[in-house]
Protein backbone atom coordinates (compact mmCIF):
# COMPACT_ATOMS: atom_id res chain seq x y z
CA UNK A 1 0.00 0.00 0.00
CA UNK A 2 1.59 3.31 -1.05
CA UNK A 3 0.77 5.84 1.67
CA UNK A 4 1.42 8.82 -0.57
CA UNK A 5 -1.40 7.66 -2.86
CA UNK A 6 -3.89 6.61 -0.19
CA UNK A 7 -4.94 10.17 0.57
CA UNK A 8 -5.60 10.78 -3.10
CA UNK A 9 -7.73 7.77 -3.92
CA UNK A 10 -11.08 9.46 -3.30
CA UNK A 11 -10.01 12.51 -5.29
CA UNK A 12 -8.95 10.14 -8.07
CA UNK A 13 -12.37 8.45 -8.05
CA UNK A 14 -14.07 11.85 -8.03
CA UNK A 15 -12.15 12.64 -11.24
CA UNK A 16 -10.57 15.67 -9.60
CA UNK A 17 -6.86 14.85 -9.66
CA UNK A 18 -4.71 16.82 -12.12
CA UNK A 19 -4.24 14.92 -15.41
CA UNK A 20 -0.59 14.02 -14.74
CA UNK A 21 -1.35 12.63 -11.27
CA UNK A 22 -4.34 10.79 -12.73
CA UNK A 23 -2.04 9.03 -15.20
CA UNK A 24 0.55 8.27 -12.51
CA UNK A 25 -2.07 6.81 -10.21
CA UNK A 26 -3.58 4.81 -13.08
CA UNK A 27 -0.16 3.27 -13.67
CA UNK A 28 0.41 2.69 -9.95
CA UNK A 29 -2.92 0.88 -9.57
CA UNK A 30 -1.95 -1.62 -12.24
CA UNK A 31 1.04 -2.70 -10.18
CA UNK A 32 -0.23 -2.34 -6.60
CA UNK A 33 -2.96 -4.85 -5.66
CA UNK A 34 -3.59 -3.35 -2.16
CA UNK A 35 -4.22 0.12 -3.66
CA UNK A 36 -6.35 -1.42 -6.44
CA UNK A 37 -8.45 -3.24 -3.83
CA UNK A 38 -8.73 -0.03 -1.83
CA UNK A 39 -9.91 1.88 -4.90
CA UNK A 40 -12.45 -0.81 -5.70
CA UNK A 41 -13.81 -0.68 -2.18
CA UNK A 42 -14.11 3.11 -2.29
CA UNK A 43 -15.73 2.95 -5.70
CA UNK A 44 -18.32 0.51 -4.39
CA UNK A 45 -19.06 2.83 -1.51
CA UNK A 46 -19.33 5.84 -3.82
CA UNK A 47 -21.81 3.97 -6.00
CA UNK A 48 -23.74 2.73 -3.01
CA UNK A 49 -24.08 6.31 -1.73
CA UNK A 50 -25.19 7.39 -5.21
CA UNK A 51 -27.91 4.79 -5.20
CA UNK A 52 -28.92 5.19 -1.53
CA UNK A 53 -29.04 8.96 -1.92
CA UNK A 54 -31.84 8.82 -4.45
CA UNK A 55 -34.39 8.20 -1.78
CA UNK A 56 -37.14 10.78 -1.77
CA UNK A 57 -39.59 11.66 -4.54
CA UNK A 58 -41.99 14.60 -4.52
CA UNK A 59 -45.68 13.76 -4.71
CA UNK A 60 -47.68 14.68 -7.80
CA UNK A 61 -49.84 17.00 -5.66
CA UNK A 62 -46.81 18.90 -4.42
CA UNK A 63 -45.40 19.22 -7.94
CA UNK A 64 -48.73 20.66 -9.08
CA UNK A 65 -48.85 23.04 -6.10
CA UNK A 66 -45.40 24.50 -6.87
CA UNK A 67 -46.19 24.78 -10.56
CA UNK A 68 -49.36 26.72 -9.74
CA UNK A 69 -47.60 28.95 -7.23
CA UNK A 70 -44.93 29.81 -9.80
CA UNK A 71 -47.59 30.54 -12.41
CA UNK A 72 -49.40 32.81 -9.92
CA UNK A 73 -46.20 34.74 -9.18
CA UNK A 74 -45.62 35.25 -12.87
CA UNK A 75 -49.04 36.82 -13.26
CA UNK A 76 -48.50 39.34 -10.44
CA UNK A 77 -46.97 42.15 -12.48
CA UNK A 78 -45.66 42.83 -15.98
CA UNK A 79 -42.09 43.06 -14.60
CA UNK A 80 -42.49 39.78 -12.81
CA UNK A 81 -44.03 38.34 -15.92
CA UNK A 82 -40.97 39.27 -17.97
CA UNK A 83 -38.68 37.99 -15.24
CA UNK A 84 -40.65 34.77 -15.21
CA UNK A 85 -40.48 34.46 -18.96
CA UNK A 86 -36.74 35.15 -18.91
CA UNK A 87 -36.35 32.62 -16.16
CA UNK A 88 -38.23 29.99 -18.12
CA UNK A 89 -36.28 30.67 -21.31
CA UNK A 90 -32.96 30.56 -19.52
CA UNK A 91 -33.87 27.31 -17.85
CA UNK A 92 -34.84 25.86 -21.20
CA UNK A 93 -31.48 26.89 -22.63
CA UNK A 94 -29.56 25.60 -19.69
CA UNK A 95 -31.14 22.30 -18.90
CA UNK A 96 -32.36 21.43 -22.39
CA UNK A 97 -35.94 20.50 -22.93
CA UNK A 98 -36.65 19.04 -19.52
CA UNK A 99 -39.30 21.65 -18.77
CA UNK A 100 -41.13 20.92 -22.00
CA UNK A 101 -41.29 17.25 -21.14
CA UNK A 102 -42.38 17.80 -17.56
CA UNK A 103 -44.98 20.43 -18.55
CA UNK A 104 -47.70 17.87 -19.10
CA UNK A 105 -46.88 15.95 -15.94
CA UNK A 106 -44.30 13.23 -16.00
CA UNK A 107 -45.43 9.70 -16.45
CA UNK A 108 -43.37 6.85 -15.09
CA UNK A 109 -42.11 6.16 -18.60
CA UNK A 110 -41.11 9.77 -19.19
CA UNK A 111 -39.36 9.91 -15.84
CA UNK A 112 -37.46 6.71 -16.56
CA UNK A 113 -36.49 7.87 -20.05
CA UNK A 114 -35.45 11.23 -18.69
CA UNK A 115 -33.25 9.57 -16.06
CA UNK A 116 -31.74 7.32 -18.72
CA UNK A 117 -31.00 10.32 -20.91
CA UNK A 118 -29.25 11.88 -17.91
CA UNK A 119 -27.28 8.68 -17.29
CA UNK A 120 -26.30 8.50 -20.96
CA UNK A 121 -25.12 12.13 -21.00
CA UNK A 122 -23.29 11.68 -17.69
CA UNK A 123 -21.49 8.65 -19.12
CA UNK A 124 -20.39 10.49 -22.23
CA UNK A 125 -19.28 13.48 -20.15
CA UNK A 126 -17.34 11.33 -17.69
CA UNK A 127 -13.52 11.24 -17.94
CA UNK A 128 -13.86 7.45 -17.41
CA UNK A 129 -16.98 6.55 -19.38
CA UNK A 130 -16.52 2.80 -19.03
CA UNK A 131 -15.20 0.61 -16.22
CA UNK A 132 -14.46 -2.35 -18.44
CA UNK A 133 -12.83 -1.32 -21.69
CA UNK A 134 -13.08 -3.92 -24.40
CA UNK A 135 -14.52 -4.43 -27.85
CA UNK A 136 -14.95 -8.12 -27.09
CA UNK A 137 -18.37 -9.16 -25.79
CA UNK A 138 -16.73 -12.21 -24.18
CA UNK A 139 -14.69 -9.84 -21.99
CA UNK A 140 -17.42 -7.32 -21.23
CA UNK A 141 -20.20 -9.73 -20.29
CA UNK A 142 -18.19 -11.73 -17.70
CA UNK A 143 -17.06 -8.46 -16.08
CA UNK A 144 -20.62 -7.97 -14.80
CA UNK A 145 -20.65 -11.35 -13.02
CA UNK A 146 -21.18 -10.83 -9.30
CA UNK A 147 -21.82 -7.11 -9.78
CA UNK A 148 -25.44 -7.31 -10.94
CA UNK A 149 -28.06 -9.90 -10.00
CA UNK A 150 -28.72 -11.17 -13.55
CA UNK A 151 -27.00 -12.03 -16.79
CA UNK A 152 -27.72 -11.16 -20.43
CA UNK A 153 -26.64 -11.91 -23.97
CA UNK A 154 -24.77 -9.60 -26.31
CA UNK A 155 -24.85 -9.78 -30.11
CA UNK A 156 -21.98 -10.69 -32.43
CA UNK A 157 -20.97 -7.43 -34.15
CA UNK A 158 -18.84 -8.84 -36.94
CA UNK A 159 -20.04 -7.50 -40.28
CA UNK A 160 -22.02 -4.66 -38.67
CA UNK A 161 -21.12 -0.98 -38.32
CA UNK A 162 -21.37 -1.12 -34.53
CA UNK A 163 -18.40 -1.36 -32.17
CA UNK A 164 -18.59 -2.28 -28.49
CA UNK A 165 -16.55 0.18 -26.39
CA UNK A 166 -17.12 -1.27 -22.91
CA UNK A 167 -19.47 -1.29 -19.97
CA UNK A 168 -20.21 0.00 -16.49
CA UNK A 169 -22.71 -0.44 -13.68
CA UNK A 170 -25.75 1.87 -13.78
CA UNK A 171 -28.60 2.45 -11.35
CA UNK A 172 -32.24 3.17 -12.17
CA UNK A 173 -34.88 3.43 -9.46
CA UNK A 174 -32.22 2.24 -7.00
CA UNK A 175 -31.74 -1.03 -8.94
CA UNK A 176 -28.35 -1.97 -10.34
CA UNK A 177 -28.06 -2.79 -14.02
CA UNK A 178 -25.64 -2.95 -16.92
CA UNK A 179 -24.75 -0.05 -19.20
CA UNK A 180 -22.96 -0.97 -22.43
CA UNK A 181 -21.50 1.64 -24.71
CA UNK A 182 -21.58 1.07 -28.45
CA UNK A 183 -20.32 3.27 -31.23
CA UNK A 184 -21.55 3.70 -34.76
CA UNK A 185 -19.61 6.17 -36.90
CA UNK A 186 -19.10 9.07 -34.44
CA UNK A 187 -22.23 8.41 -32.37
CA UNK A 188 -22.10 6.71 -29.01
CA UNK A 189 -25.07 4.70 -27.87
CA UNK A 190 -25.86 3.45 -24.37
CA UNK A 191 -27.62 0.14 -23.87
CA UNK A 192 -29.12 -0.19 -20.40
CA UNK A 193 -30.30 -3.53 -19.06
CA UNK A 194 -32.24 -3.79 -15.80
CA UNK A 195 -34.43 -6.36 -14.14
CA UNK A 196 -38.02 -5.78 -15.21
CA UNK A 197 -39.44 -5.06 -11.77
CA UNK A 198 -39.84 -2.23 -9.26
CA UNK A 199 -39.80 1.22 -10.87
CA UNK A 200 -38.59 -0.31 -14.15
CA UNK A 201 -41.43 -2.87 -14.12
CA UNK A 202 -43.99 -0.05 -14.00
CA UNK A 203 -43.14 0.85 -17.58
CA UNK A 204 -45.42 -1.87 -18.95
CA UNK A 205 -44.60 -4.80 -21.17
CA UNK A 206 -44.93 -3.15 -24.58
CA UNK A 207 -41.97 -2.25 -26.75
CA UNK A 208 -41.58 1.50 -27.07
CA UNK A 209 -39.86 3.92 -29.39
CA UNK A 210 -39.46 7.42 -28.14
CA UNK A 211 -37.50 10.63 -28.25
CA UNK A 212 -36.20 12.19 -25.05
CA UNK A 213 -34.17 15.43 -25.08
CA UNK A 214 -33.69 14.71 -28.80
CA UNK A 215 -32.22 11.28 -28.09
CA UNK A 216 -33.76 8.30 -29.83
CA UNK A 217 -34.78 5.53 -27.49
CA UNK A 218 -35.89 1.95 -28.06
CA UNK A 219 -37.15 -0.07 -25.12
CA UNK A 220 -38.56 -3.57 -24.71
CA UNK A 221 -38.66 -6.39 -22.21
CA UNK A 222 -37.31 -9.83 -22.82
CA UNK A 223 -36.74 -12.78 -20.49
CA UNK A 224 -37.49 -10.76 -17.36
CA UNK A 225 -35.14 -7.95 -18.34
CA UNK A 226 -35.88 -4.45 -19.56
CA UNK A 227 -33.65 -3.12 -22.33
CA UNK A 228 -33.16 0.53 -23.27
CA UNK A 229 -31.12 1.67 -26.25
CA UNK A 230 -30.50 5.42 -26.22
CA UNK A 231 -28.31 7.76 -28.23
CA UNK A 232 -28.12 10.62 -30.66
CA UNK A 233 -27.69 8.26 -33.62
CA UNK A 234 -30.56 8.06 -36.11
CA UNK A 235 -33.73 6.21 -35.20
CA UNK A 236 -32.81 3.56 -37.80
CA UNK A 237 -29.40 2.91 -36.20
CA UNK A 238 -30.94 2.70 -32.74
CA UNK A 239 -33.54 0.22 -34.04
CA UNK A 240 -30.83 -1.84 -35.80
CA UNK A 241 -28.85 -2.19 -32.57
CA UNK A 242 -32.05 -2.99 -30.66
CA UNK A 243 -32.88 -5.76 -33.18
CA UNK A 244 -29.39 -7.23 -32.86
CA UNK A 245 -29.74 -7.28 -29.06
CA UNK A 246 -33.18 -8.91 -29.30
CA UNK A 247 -31.71 -11.67 -31.49
CA UNK A 248 -28.49 -12.13 -29.49
CA UNK A 249 -27.75 -15.84 -29.09
CA UNK B 1 -39.69 22.57 -13.61
CA UNK B 2 -36.02 21.79 -13.98
CA UNK B 3 -34.17 20.06 -11.14
CA UNK B 4 -37.43 19.63 -9.22
CA UNK B 5 -36.95 15.99 -8.25
CA UNK B 6 -33.27 16.44 -7.39
CA UNK B 7 -33.89 19.55 -5.28
CA UNK B 8 -36.72 17.86 -3.42
CA UNK B 9 -34.58 14.80 -2.70
CA UNK B 10 -31.71 16.97 -1.47
CA UNK B 11 -34.06 19.14 0.62
CA UNK B 12 -35.50 16.04 2.28
CA UNK B 13 -32.01 14.77 3.09
CA UNK B 14 -31.18 18.12 4.69
CA UNK B 15 -34.41 18.63 6.61
CA UNK B 16 -35.28 14.98 7.31
CA UNK B 17 -38.93 15.94 7.18
CA UNK B 18 -41.39 15.85 4.29
CA UNK B 19 -43.34 19.01 5.13
CA UNK B 20 -40.16 20.99 5.69
CA UNK B 21 -38.62 19.66 2.49
CA UNK B 22 -41.69 20.81 0.57
CA UNK B 23 -41.48 24.26 2.14
CA UNK B 24 -37.80 24.50 1.24
CA UNK B 25 -38.37 23.54 -2.38
CA UNK B 26 -41.32 25.84 -2.81
CA UNK B 27 -39.43 28.74 -1.29
CA UNK B 28 -36.40 27.95 -3.48
CA UNK B 29 -38.44 28.25 -6.68
CA UNK B 30 -40.13 31.43 -5.50
CA UNK B 31 -36.76 32.97 -4.61
CA UNK B 32 -35.24 31.81 -7.91
CA UNK B 33 -38.09 33.43 -9.79
CA UNK B 34 -37.80 36.67 -7.84
CA UNK B 35 -34.02 36.81 -8.02
CA UNK B 36 -33.46 35.55 -11.53
CA UNK B 37 -31.90 38.88 -12.46
CA UNK B 38 -29.03 38.00 -10.10
CA UNK B 39 -28.30 34.83 -12.07
CA UNK B 40 -25.49 35.38 -14.54
CA UNK B 41 -26.02 33.58 -17.81
CA UNK B 42 -23.10 31.34 -18.59
CA UNK B 43 -22.54 30.45 -14.94
CA UNK B 44 -23.73 27.21 -13.40
CA UNK B 45 -27.52 27.19 -13.11
CA UNK B 46 -27.66 23.99 -11.08
CA UNK B 47 -25.17 25.28 -8.51
CA UNK B 48 -27.17 28.54 -8.32
CA UNK B 49 -30.39 26.67 -7.55
CA UNK B 50 -28.72 24.45 -4.95
CA UNK B 51 -27.19 27.51 -3.32
CA UNK B 52 -30.62 29.10 -2.98
CA UNK B 53 -32.02 25.89 -1.51
CA UNK B 54 -29.13 25.50 0.88
CA UNK B 55 -29.29 29.13 2.05
CA UNK B 56 -33.02 28.73 2.57
CA UNK B 57 -32.34 25.64 4.64
CA UNK B 58 -29.71 27.41 6.75
CA UNK B 59 -32.24 30.04 7.81
CA UNK B 60 -34.95 27.46 8.56
CA UNK B 61 -35.52 26.17 12.08
CA UNK B 62 -33.89 22.80 11.37
CA UNK B 63 -31.04 24.50 9.53
CA UNK B 64 -30.32 26.88 12.39
CA UNK B 65 -30.35 23.99 14.82
CA UNK B 66 -28.05 21.94 12.59
CA UNK B 67 -25.60 24.79 12.04
CA UNK B 68 -25.30 25.19 15.81
CA UNK B 69 -24.01 21.62 16.08
CA UNK B 70 -21.90 21.18 12.94
CA UNK B 71 -18.58 19.39 13.10
CA UNK B 72 -15.41 21.45 12.83
CA UNK B 73 -13.50 21.40 9.57
CA UNK B 74 -10.01 20.91 10.99
CA UNK B 75 -8.80 17.34 10.91
CA UNK B 76 -5.27 16.13 11.49
CA UNK B 77 -5.86 12.41 11.54
CA UNK B 78 -4.34 10.51 8.62
CA UNK B 79 -6.36 9.03 5.79
CA UNK B 80 -6.83 5.31 6.39
CA UNK B 81 -6.96 2.74 3.64
CA UNK B 82 -10.38 1.25 3.06
CA UNK B 83 -8.81 -2.25 2.89
CA UNK B 84 -10.17 -5.39 1.27
CA UNK B 85 -12.47 -6.52 4.11
CA UNK B 86 -13.97 -3.29 5.30
CA UNK B 87 -17.39 -2.63 6.77
CA UNK B 88 -18.46 -1.08 3.50
CA UNK B 89 -17.58 -4.11 1.39
CA UNK B 90 -19.31 -6.41 3.85
CA UNK B 91 -22.30 -4.12 3.90
CA UNK B 92 -22.44 -3.86 0.10
CA UNK B 93 -22.27 -7.60 -0.24
CA UNK B 94 -25.34 -7.86 1.93
CA UNK B 95 -27.09 -5.12 -0.01
CA UNK B 96 -28.11 -3.33 3.14
CA UNK B 97 -29.38 -0.26 1.42
CA UNK B 98 -31.32 1.07 4.39
CA UNK B 99 -28.31 0.58 6.61
CA UNK B 100 -26.36 3.02 4.47
CA UNK B 101 -29.24 5.47 4.30
CA UNK B 102 -29.42 5.48 8.11
CA UNK B 103 -25.67 6.07 8.29
CA UNK B 104 -25.88 9.01 5.86
CA UNK B 105 -28.83 10.40 7.82
CA UNK B 106 -26.76 10.27 11.00
CA UNK B 107 -23.91 12.34 9.52
CA UNK B 108 -23.66 15.99 10.59
CA UNK B 109 -25.45 18.11 8.02
CA UNK B 110 -22.27 19.73 6.67
CA UNK B 111 -20.87 16.27 5.94
CA UNK B 112 -24.15 14.91 4.58
CA UNK B 113 -24.62 17.73 2.09
CA UNK B 114 -21.10 17.60 0.66
CA UNK B 115 -21.17 13.80 0.37
CA UNK B 116 -24.55 13.78 -1.40
CA UNK B 117 -23.64 16.58 -3.79
CA UNK B 118 -20.46 14.73 -4.76
CA UNK B 119 -21.57 11.10 -4.86
CA UNK B 120 -25.30 11.38 -5.54
CA UNK B 121 -25.47 14.52 -7.70
CA UNK B 122 -22.01 13.88 -9.14
CA UNK B 123 -21.12 17.56 -8.90
CA UNK B 124 -17.52 18.66 -9.44
CA UNK B 125 -15.66 20.13 -6.46
CA UNK B 126 -16.00 23.56 -8.08
CA UNK B 127 -19.76 23.15 -8.43
CA UNK B 128 -20.06 22.01 -4.81
CA UNK B 129 -17.98 24.98 -3.69
CA UNK B 130 -20.39 27.35 -5.46
CA UNK B 131 -23.48 25.53 -4.18
CA UNK B 132 -22.31 25.61 -0.56
CA UNK B 133 -20.46 28.94 -0.76
CA UNK B 134 -17.25 27.41 0.62
CA UNK B 135 -13.69 27.18 -0.78
CA UNK B 136 -12.68 24.09 -2.77
CA UNK B 137 -10.15 23.17 -0.09
CA UNK B 138 -12.99 22.99 2.43
CA UNK B 139 -15.02 20.86 0.01
CA UNK B 140 -12.14 18.37 -0.18
CA UNK B 141 -11.51 18.30 3.53
CA UNK B 142 -15.22 17.89 4.38
CA UNK B 143 -15.62 15.16 1.80
CA UNK B 144 -12.69 13.27 3.19
CA UNK B 145 -14.03 13.59 6.73
CA UNK B 146 -17.57 12.72 5.66
CA UNK B 147 -16.40 9.50 4.00
CA UNK B 148 -14.28 8.61 7.00
CA UNK B 149 -17.20 9.28 9.36
CA UNK B 150 -19.48 7.17 7.17
CA UNK B 151 -17.05 4.26 7.22
CA UNK B 152 -16.70 4.51 10.99
CA UNK B 153 -20.45 4.71 11.45
CA UNK B 154 -20.97 1.61 9.30
CA UNK B 155 -18.27 -0.17 11.24
CA UNK B 156 -20.01 0.62 14.53
CA UNK B 157 -23.37 -0.49 13.14
CA UNK B 158 -21.73 -3.68 11.93
CA UNK B 159 -20.33 -4.41 15.38
CA UNK B 160 -23.69 -3.74 17.04
CA UNK B 161 -25.72 -5.89 14.64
Amino acid sequence: MADNWTAKLDTYLDGELPADEMRELDAHLRTCPPCAADVLSRLQMKRAVHSAGMRYRPSADFRQLVRKSIAAKRRQSPIRMWAGAGFAIAMLLIVGFVSLVSKQGQTARQQAFSELADLHVATLASPNPVDVISTDRHTVKPWFQGKIPFTFNLPELQGSEFTLLGGRIAYLGQSPGAELIYQIRKHQISVFIFQDRGAVGNLGSSAQSSKELSFNIESWNQAGLRYFVIGDASGDDIRKLADMLKNAP
Amino acid sequence: MPLFDQLYNFAYWLAQDRAEAEDLVQETYVKALKGFSSFQLGTNFRAWMYRILRNTFLTSRTGLKASATIALDADDSPELPAGPETPETIFIEHSQHQFLQAAIEALPVNFREVLLLCDMEEMSYQEIAVSLSIPIGTVMSRLSRARKALRESLQQKMVRS
